[in-house]
């Protein structure tokens, strides 16, 4: 934890040289902002795939993707009664979710279709509760065809 | 023209570069999480193979076209059954704080085939076994999923 002096925030430092400090204060803010960033879209918050699952405008987005995946923006939105802003709105929660990743082809910022993080929640949320039953379902048939 | 598809598929896991490199290369390795062992020198132009641990079948065959450990590897993927039909498969690998951003670029693939359809199911499954194992030590049975 880095803990930040708000002292140091307001204070005007005249007599030491401003430069290097400031440099040093710059340098740590954005050292903090890239590491949230990269926790944030680092998929180590599951909230933020539901979040981002949580809409039906991005799930529509999803299923667009899933149709054709490597869409640019331009395409997207001809897909969506939407603004492009929305769309961009919503294509930037579906890449912190990682759902969405891009590629540059040339100019163009093409979105693709990530479903590893769906996948996760699948075998966190999903297989672990099937698992049980689908194992009863076996043993009920095995028994049934040994009768 | 046949239309080609791509996949790009994003993983983050909390490893070290050299390890998600080792990972994917190391035939010991793979085979826990993949249930297959990946064999090869890993050097550009040699060939490599995925074979099914389970009995030796080799699934998928190829070429290394790039290999810049650990941050690089570019392989050429194919049915042994017609290796001329040839896609390709990209890893990058970058370190993230503490975690390592694996991003797996499967292009050149032919639209609506087989390799299409079977890809888009395995490399979901792939990766949450491999962040699961690199992360916990403890995989997902991948080929149990693939039976259900």
């Amino acid at each position: 934890m880095v803990r930040v002096d708000p002292a140091r925030l307001t204070r005007k430092p005249r007599n030491q040289g401003p430069l290097p400090n400031r440099a040093g204060f710059l340098f740590s803010a954005r050292h903090l902002t890239c590491r949230y960033l990269l926790a944030y879209s680092g998929g180590l918050d599951t909230d933020k795939v539901f979040k981002a699952l949580g809409d039906p405008s991005r799930r529509k987005l999803l299923d667009v993707l899933y149709k054709e995946d490597g869409q640019t923006l331009g395409e997207l939105c001809e897909h969506l009664e939407m603004t492009r802003q929305a769309v961009t709105q919503h294509l930037g929660l579906l890449e912190e979710a990682n759902l969405v990743s891009t590629q540059w082809r040339g100019r163009e910022k093409l979105h693709f279709l990530n479903p590893v993080p769906l996948y996760e929640i699948y075998e966190r949320w999903i297989a672990k509760f099937e698992r049980p039953r689908l194992k009863a379902l076996r043993d009920l048939k095995k028994r049934l065809e040994k009768e | 023209m046949m239309s080609k598809s791509t996949f790009v598929y994003v993983t983050y896991i909390r490893s070290t570069p050299d390890k998600v490199f080792k990972a994917l290369t190391d035939p010991e390795i793979t085979r826990q999480y993949w249930g297959h062992n990946n064999v090869s020198d890993w050097k550009p132009g040699s060939s490599w193979e995925h074979r099914r641990t389970s009995n030796g079948n080799v699934d998928i065959v190829g070429q290394v076209v790039e290999a810049k450990a650990p941050s690089r590897l570019v392989i050429t993927w194919a049915s042994p059954d017609s290796p001329d039909s040839r896609s390709r498969v990209t890893f990058d690998i970058e370190s993230a704080a503490e975690m390592v951003k694996l991003t797996v670029t499967h292009d050149d693939l032919e639209a609506g085939s087989g390799m299409d359809k079977g890809i888009r199911h395995g490399w979901p499954l792939v990766l949450s076994s491999l962040k699961s194992l690199l992360e916990t030590g403890k995989p997902i049975d991948i080929m149990a999923v693939k039976k259900t």
